[in-house]
């Protein structure tokens, strides 16, 4: 009798076993070392050590944890791993992509001149003397990023308006008629056009129009807007589409005529998005190689007029540098400039992802008291 | 500055469905009409039927007559752009322009449509729209900040002098006060009341006590079953429709028995 007066401490009804707050760390620990120990009996190799330790984490954690807090728990567990595991490894290619391009773009990009520098007159005598003496790499990645700069800032000139007044008609006219369910068709198809093939035809467009052989950059912004306009197309669409009809319908009974609540009510409310969209369409071609090789081929000198005459851009330059280097008997010096140019058009993107972000930002509507 | 609607034999469709039949009703300058019914019933379509919104939505369209001072609405050669001038709306859900400011918002007739207007002129228009709507003072301090800012009853006075700044001649609402709570209600229902000096309003309203509080008239639609077109069951002063219709469906309605 007496025992059952004494406070037995009991359990809470509410509570089950839970795993310790170090419990991943330990299994991750333990993981470690037991994967370092089975890959030293087969060979040891970082990436084998990872998987293999990966799948000693998940099944030493999910076990634990169905030993002690149950099947829901372990199951969760078990998720967390596998998300947390398809993170990694989507993270993997760009992080080593980025890191590949810094070790090896470095000491291109910090080599004096290579961003105030074209390659005219850069012979494979300099690259020789560079190799055999270490005198300094000369030549520079000027003329590409100045062509690059200009073929896309034209490409975007002709693609930002044709894209934008097709997404207005596509969500403001197009009412579903064929015409837009063309139109929408149409832009489908362009969106999966490679690129060498919106390079073919702007070529083969420019023979026929201004004679054989035509290769300038304006060329090249033709090519690069067959691949912008469905991108920009698409996304401003989608932009115009979330646009709260109450608005429209707001200017309307307002006596406003349906272009004026286009121009000042719809594309003012969504801009953020138009813009962003833009400047992701702009990240997407910038790095586009085939298309500007067949229609500004190759220049190793600077070309400011994008109307006239051969032009390079940084794509098309690393791919001359390490297909064709300079000095055939010693391509580490062209290497070393494809590198660098590598590092500034992944800056380039960076930055434009960036400018997107910001540009969202700022034309956000604001909201406050 | 008001004008009165008639309506004769209207009948309104979405594409091939008729959603409103047979509509005749006149409606007086200087009063407020409350259009009462059960939902879907049509009075909604029918209200936007009254300054040609209603055709914004593809596939609608109408048959028939609204004569604005015995000017046809639906004549040849009307331009919808310019009923809409004449005849404001204020809509459901309060619907600020988001990109600009409470100045902005109450100027948005006049500068959207580019009309130039100098600043005094616009100071003036604000300050007499805001205090039409009875929102000068709670605002009057930052008229430059956004719109969306403010609260549901705020946002939705803000539409309607953004709505009498136009200077209408008749102010159309559709369920103004449903997304409410009962104090802004109260605000704009007062509102409603110092409105009809100046303007013909017509109301469309789920909720009985405001069409008796704040209506001079009273349309009842009703609809015989889903699938039907919307019909005016009765029309007539808000008095008699709620102590002394002549209608069974308007009596069990207005007294709570069904709807």
């Amino acid at each position: 009798m007496t025992a059952t007066l004494t406070p037995v401490k009991k359990r809470s009804a509410l509570t089950k076993g839970q795993l310790p707050k170090a419990a991943p760390y330990i299994v991750l620990a333990l993981a470690l070392i037991l994967g370092a120990a089975i890959l030293a009996l087969i060979g040891f190799n970082a990436f084998g050590w990872g998987i293999v330790s990966a799948i000693l984490f998940t099944v030493g954690l999910v076990g634990w944890s169905a030993a002690v807090e149950g099947s829901r728990r372990a199951k969760d567990k078990l998720a967390t791993c596998l998300v947390v595991g398809a993170f990694l490894i989507s993270l993997l290619p760009l992080v080593s992509v980025i890191w590949t391009v810094l070790v090896k773009g470095l000491p291109g990009l910090l080599d004096p001149g290579f961003l105030g520098t074209s390659m005219n007159g850069v012979t494979g005598a300099f690259d020789n003397k560079s190799v055999e003496n270490g005198a300094p790499v000369v030549g520079g990645i000027y003329h590409a990023l100045i062509g690059t700069v200009q073929i896309t800032l034209l490409a975007t000139v002709i693609s930002v308006p044709v894209g934008l007044l097709t997404s207005i008609y596509l969500v403001e006219y197009g009412d579903d008629r064929p015409l837009a369910r063309a139109i929408t068709f149409f832009v489908d198809v362009m969106t999966g056009i490679p690129s060498i093939v919106a390079g073919l035809f702007a070529a083969a467009f420019f023979f026929a129009v201004a004679g054989p052989g035509t290769k300038t950059g304006a060329v090249a912004a033709v090519a690069l807007s067959v691949l912008m306009i469905p991108v920009v197309v698409r996304s401003s669409e989608e932009m115009l589409k979330i646009v709260p009809n109450e608005l429209r319908e707001a200017a309307y009974a307002l006596g406003v005529r349906k272009w004026r609540t286009i121009l000042k009510v719809v594309i003012p409310t969504a801009i953020s998005g138009i813009a962003s969209g833009v400047t992701l369409a702009i990240a997407r071609v910038i790095g586009e190689t085939a298309p500007i090789l067949v229609t500004a081929g190759f220049a190793t000198s600077i070309n400011n007029n994008v109307f006239g005459g051969w032009m390079a851009s940084l794509p098309t330059f690393i791919y001359t540098q390490i297909l064709n280097p300079t000095s055939p008997s010693n391509p580490g010096p062209s290497d070393q400039r494809a590198w660098g140019a590598a590092l500034v058009l992944i800056i380039l993107v960076m930055l434009l992802n960036l400018a997107a972000r910001l540009v969202a930002r700022i034309f956000a509507p604001k909201a406050g008291r | 500055m008001s004008k009165r609607i008639d309506v004769k034999d209207l009948n309104v469709y979405y594409s091939k469905f008729l959603a409103v039949e047979d509509v005749n009703i006149n409606i007086d300058a200087k009063s407020v009409t409350a259009f009462i019914g059960p939902s879907g019933c049509g009075k909604s379509t029918f209200l936007r039927t009254l300054n040609r919104m209603h055709e914004v939505i593809p596939g609608a369209r109408v048959e028939g007559e609204v004569l604005l001072d015995g000017d046809n609405l639906y004549g040849p050669g009307v331009d919808p752009v310019t009923v809409r001038s004449q005849i404001g709306m204020v809509f459901q859900r309060p619907n600020p322009f988001p990109t600009m400011s409470i100045r902005d918002n109450v100027l948005a007739g006049v500068k959207l449509n580019n009309k130039k207007i100098s600043k005094g002129d616009a100071d003036a228009l604000v300050e007499r729209s805001l205090r039409g709507a009875n929102l000068w003072n709670e605002v009057k301090d930052r008229l430059a900040k956004p719109g969306s800012g403010l609260s549901g009853g705020q946002q939705q006075r803000l539409c309607i002098a953004r709505a009498i700044a136009v200077e209408p001649q008749v102010i159309l609402m559709d369920e103004p006060c449903s997304a409410l709570d009962p104090i802004s209600t109260l605000a704009i229902e007062d509102l409603i009341n110092e409105l009809k000096d100046e303007y013909t309003v017509v109301i469309v309203t789920h909720n009985m006590q405001q069409a008796a509080r704040v209506s001079d008239k009273t349309a009842f639609f009703n609809i015989a079953g889903t699938g039907k077109p919307g019909k005016l069951i009765e029309y007539g002063d808000t008095h008699t429709i709620f102590s002394n219709p002549t209608v069974k469906a308007t009596e069990d309605y207005v007294s709570g028995r069904f709807g």
